[in-house]
């Protein structure tokens, strides 16, 4: 293969490692304002603790990996369910500044409370052999894969249960009005925490392996994580989920071409660029659309 | 008020003092009826009277004063998930179909509560053979069907709970009236079946000929009632509602 070619694919294989995280995060954000209307601004946050999880399952139990992804996925799911119960429900009537406030005021305690506890960043194990391969000058790491490939799956899966299952039909449901969901007989706060756990299951897992591809983790690693993400869900279109998954490559994928041609510095301030520009052309993302005004 | 009766006994829904308050505002200002085992019972009213709010109310989906007895059983208590199961189902006002949901999954939706999963299909065609409509259209979105595609599937869907009693709010609304008598013809031909009806009419004329009894509602209070025939010669009646 000729350089080009292959420096290209490179880049290429890159950009799906950092799209499979931030599609994992950004599902969360799409699933819940799906269903609530709702941006929680914590999420990123999960994502962090969700990392930490994974440093305490590693460290302190000394558990391989496939344990320790299920436990760290087990664990940001009752976060997640903790955060709404606690934090969010007692406000689903409170005018929407308050809960937005509170989203944001509940990331700064998950920051400051792993702060306490984790002064100093701490290192992730390297809980997988990792194997590079040659592939006629590109090289493909096994880690790498490992995140590619399990992102897709979790996505797939994630595709299924809101599409095949009844679950995820009620899930739809709400998310199209939930005045007259009860009236089918399904009990809306057990879906909507169905749907937390779910969102902030799919951030520990990419906190695990975002973990695993950059090993230093710290309390404030949440942050622009999770604004990314939270953006590739609006680029996508916001509450669609097949349009965060898109639109998380495509700033996987802007983000690594502009760290390949340009200085690293203008990363960054590129790619918001690309998609503020995006979001003028198409206002409600690629794959989200006006909802027809209902009375 | 009448001492007319329609032939039924036993009391399927009791409903007591009913005082719903939106807002520091009461809609429903002390509103008790009853609904017999096996009747087809009208309220109509004036726009505002507090028609849907009973109907919230019954279904759980507003919270109350006074009580809602349905087969003897305080519903105060009861989430309103629930009430579906214990055999209340509601055809909501404006429809409430699940626009993004195709026909078949908003009936699916419909039977959360059921135990007797294994019966599906058997219902999907006994709704099927009512509303042929919906058997061709089963896989469309539900946002796609049209107004009066949309109130067969708001009745097929409250069918599919297997309910003993449906209220159903404005099931007319919107349509034309070929339609309008189509779904009337539907709604006594399910009570036949064995369900109780409760329904919510503007269209008073034709909901009074296919009512036992009715209750006209103004301003949050029951101010006539009486056997639907009664109510059809009534002259507060035919002045108020019949446009004569
Ligand atoms: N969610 C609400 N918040 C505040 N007021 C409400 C609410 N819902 C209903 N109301 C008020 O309660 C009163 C009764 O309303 P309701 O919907 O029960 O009337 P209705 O008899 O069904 O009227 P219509 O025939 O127009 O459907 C009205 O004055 C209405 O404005
Ligand atoms: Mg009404």
């Amino acid at each position: 293969m000729s350089e080009g070619i292959v420096y290209w694919l490179q880049q290429v294989l890159n950009a799906l490692q950092l799209g499979s995280i931030y599609a994992l995060i950004a599902l969360g954000y799409t699933m819940v304002y799906g269903i609530l209307t709702m941006i929680n601004f914590a999420h990123g946050d999960v994502f962090m603790v969700g990392a930490f999880f994974c440093f305490l399952a590693a460290v302190y139990l000394g558990l391989p990996f496939v344990p320790t992804l299920l436990l760290t996925m087990l664990g940001a799911a009752l976060l997640g369910v903790m955060i709404e119960r606690l934090a969010y429900k007692p406000l689903r009537h409170a005018p929407r500044v308050s809960a937005i406030i509170t989203a944001l005021g509940v990331g700064i305690f998950l920051e400051n409370f792993t702060l306490a506890l984790a002064p100093y960043p701490k290192n992730i194990p390297m809980l997988l052999e990792n194997v590079t391969w040659n592939l006629g000058g590109v090289s493909l790491s096994s880690l790498q894969l490992i995140i590619i490939l399990l992102s897709l799956g979790l996505m797939f899966l994630l595709d299924f249960v809101v599409h095949r299952t009844p679950v995820g039909m009620a899930m739809r449901a709400i998310s199209w009005d939930k005045t007259f969901v009860p009236l089918m007989g399904v009990p809306v706060d057990l879906i909507i925490s169905i749907t937390f756990a779910i969102g902030a299951g799919l951030a520990g897992a990419a906190g695990t392996m975002y973990g695993l591809a950059y090993p230093v983790i710290d309390p404030y690693m949440g942050i622009m994580v999770g604004w990314k993400a939270f953006i590739s869900a609006v680029v996508g279109g916001i509450g669609n989920i097949r349009g965060a998954m898109i639109g998380a490559y495509i700033l996987g994928g802007v983000e690594i071409m502009v760290a390949a041609f340009l200085p690293s510095t203008y990363r960054d301030f590129v790619a918001f660029t690309l998609l503020l520009l995006l979001l003028i052309v198409r206002p409600y993302g690629i794959l989200g659309s006006p909802r027809i005004q209902k009375v | 008020m009448s001492n007319g009766t329609s032939g039924f006994e036993e009391i399927l829904l009791e409903v007591r003092d009913l005082v719903v308050v939106y807002d520091g505002i009461r809609a429903l200002q002390g509103v008790s009826f009853t609904v017999l085992k096996g009747e087809i019972v009208t309220l109509i009213g004036a726009n505002g009277a507090g028609k849907t709010s009973i109907l919230r109310a019954i279904s759980g989906l507003v919270p109350y004063q006074g009580a809602i007895l349905f087969e003897e059983r305080d519903l105060k208590r009861v989430p309103a998930h629930r009430i579906v199961g214990l055999g209340i189902a509601q055809v909501p006002e404006g429809r409430g179909i699940f626009g993004s949901l195709t026909v078949l999954e908003n009936l699916r939706l419909a039977t959360w509560q059921r135990a007797d999963k294994g019966e599906l299909e058997a219902d999907y065609d006994r709704v099927f053979q009512i509303f042929p409509r919906l058997r061709e259209r089963q896989h469309q979105a539900g946002g796609t069907l049209s107004g009066g595609e949309q109130q067969m599937l708001a009745v097929a869907r409250a069918l599919m709970s297997r309910g003993r009693l449906m209220l159903l709010d404005e099931p007319s609304m919107g349509l034309s009236p070929r339609l309008v008598q189509d779904i009337f013809r539907v709604i006594e031909e399910i009570n036949r079946t064995g369900v109780t009806i409760l329904l919510v009419e503007q269209n008073a004329n034709m909901a009074l000929r296919i009512a036992s009894r009715a209750y006209v509602l103004e301003t949050g209070s029951v101010m006539l009632s009486g056997t639907g025939r009664e109510l059809l010669g009534d002259p507060r009646v035919k002045e108020a509602y019949l446009g004569a």
